[in-house]
């Protein structure tokens, strides 16, 4: 059994531990309201994008667009979005292993990698990183989603890369949080749904036409769903943490426990070896 | 005229700008500055930069409205913003080195112009909304 020194240090030690956990734990659920919110003040936008370019697919059946068509060249780019900091469960890793199942090959995909921990991930895994964007999740600004949907679209239509994919942590509750990958480009008619479009905005008129709206348009709705899952990725990211850090304090929390109980047992069994001590000396002495 | 009104809600990205009632709206849009009235006919227009005018019951608003687009429905009108702000919210001094920074870049022929010209367009408005 191990010496009652030994276990009070440890239980000492395991009850800092849970401090530090304790306080991340609080940090995380503060920082995971902020974070919901802005990602729930993001909707109505989304909705309204989603809304307008299913009233132009409903129109103009069958465009011939850029955006819409398969592109020739096989190479691919994902955006991976993760977080600077660790300790947060499975958050990363569970990114890491959704680009690994949406079968994106090694050798011919453009990774712009947001967040350090999913970075090292994918090297791991024999990623090269095209580019890093870490600190954008930090405090996540709508330029920046600009910015990457418009060095996105160069090489789209420079025909480097011919699908753009997205993997993220969609934020369901505080407790589920799911990653997934998702494709931006080209964009498949069938994902909009053209059937519920009233019929009111079936006589919509695009100014000048409807290509051309359909061409600003479609850069929009990529940055803001870029930003969005900038958004739920922060609040999932929070959310996982606040989660791994609430069991983290309950381990430790059973840990005391079962140290304490091992401690008092530790120290009767000294009162009671010393008292065996004492009347064997007394009858040795008697 | 009568007096008749329709609901105008410009989003932006991370929040709802301006909910109300209005009369009469004024905006830029890649094909030239409208004006819409209620009643007006469906219609779908990309923003380009200039001032967006509210006809409200309270008297008449401004904001400078930079990208972005605009659904007109009759009696209602949405406005997609990337970005949009009140005048009070803009930084004057801001405006100015972007307006000086931007014609600069137009002279300089390795800049894109594009780009620069735009900026130009968005820091002359913005300035154009402090003036007064």
């Amino acid at each position: 059994m191990a010496s009652m020194r030994d276990i009070k240090r440890r239980k000492e030690s395991v009850q800092s531990t849970q401090q530090i956990t304790k306080a991340m734990k609080l940090v995380a659920t503060v920082k995971l309201q902020k974070s919901r919110q802005r990602a729930e003040n993001n909707k109505p936008y989304f909705n309204m994008l989603y809304d307008t370019i299913c009233s132009i697919l409903a129109k103009t059946r069958n465009v011939d667009h850029r955006f819409l068509k398969e592109s020739k060249t096989n190479k691919k780019a994902v955006v991976a979005i993760t977080s600077n900091r660790g300790l947060a469960g499975g958050y990363n890793s569970n990114v890491v292993k959704a680009i690994l199942a949406a079968d994106l090959p090694k050798e011919d995909t453009f990774v712009y990698a947001i967040g350090k921990k999913g970075i090292e991930g994918l090297r791991r895994k024999g990623y090269t990183i095209h580019q890093d964007l870490s600190e954008v999740i930090n405090a996540p600004l709508f330029g920046d989603a600009m910015e990457l949907t418009k060095q996105l679209l160069t090489q789209y239509e420079a025909g480097e890369i011919g699908e753009i994919y997205l993997a993220y942590t969609n934020f369901k509750n505080t407790v589920t949080q799911e990653a997934k990958v998702i494709k931006l480009l080209p964009i498949d008619p069938e994902d909009f749904d053209t059937t519920s479009v009233a019929d009111d905005k079936l006589l919509m008129n695009f100014e000048p036409d409807d290509e051309t709206v359909l061409d600003r348009v479609i850069p929009k709705y990529m940055s803001n769903i870029i930003f969005g899952a900038f958004l739920e990725a922060v609040a999932s990211e929070n959310g996982a943490r606040m989660q791994a850090m609430d069991s983290a304090t309950n381990n430790a929390a059973d840990m005391i426990a079962n140290l304490e109980l091992s401690y008092n047992r530790a120290r009767q069994g000294a009162i009671t070896q010393e008292l065996t001590e004492i009347i064997a000396g007394a009858d040795a002495v008697g | 005229m009568a007096e008749s009104k329709m609901t105008v809600k410009i989003i932006a990205p991370d929040r709802t700008f301006y909910e109300g009632d209005v009369s009469f709206i004024e905006f830029n849009t890649i094909e030239g500055i409208i004006g819409v009235y209620p009643r007006h006919i469906p219609m779908t227009v990309v923003i380009a930069p200039g001032v967006l005018k509210l006809e409200t019951a309270e008297g008449t608003r401004q904001a400078a409205l930079h990208s972005g687009f605009a659904e007109i429905l009759g009696d209602s009108i949405k406005i997609l913003a990337e970005s949009v702000e009140w005048p009070e919210e803009i930084d004057r001094n801001r405006a100015e080195e972007a307006k000086l920074r931007a014609e600069r870049r137009i002279k300089d022929s390795s800049m894109d112009a594009n780009r620069a010209e735009l900026a130009l367009k968005r820091a002359v408005v913005r300035l154009s909304m402090t003036k007064h």
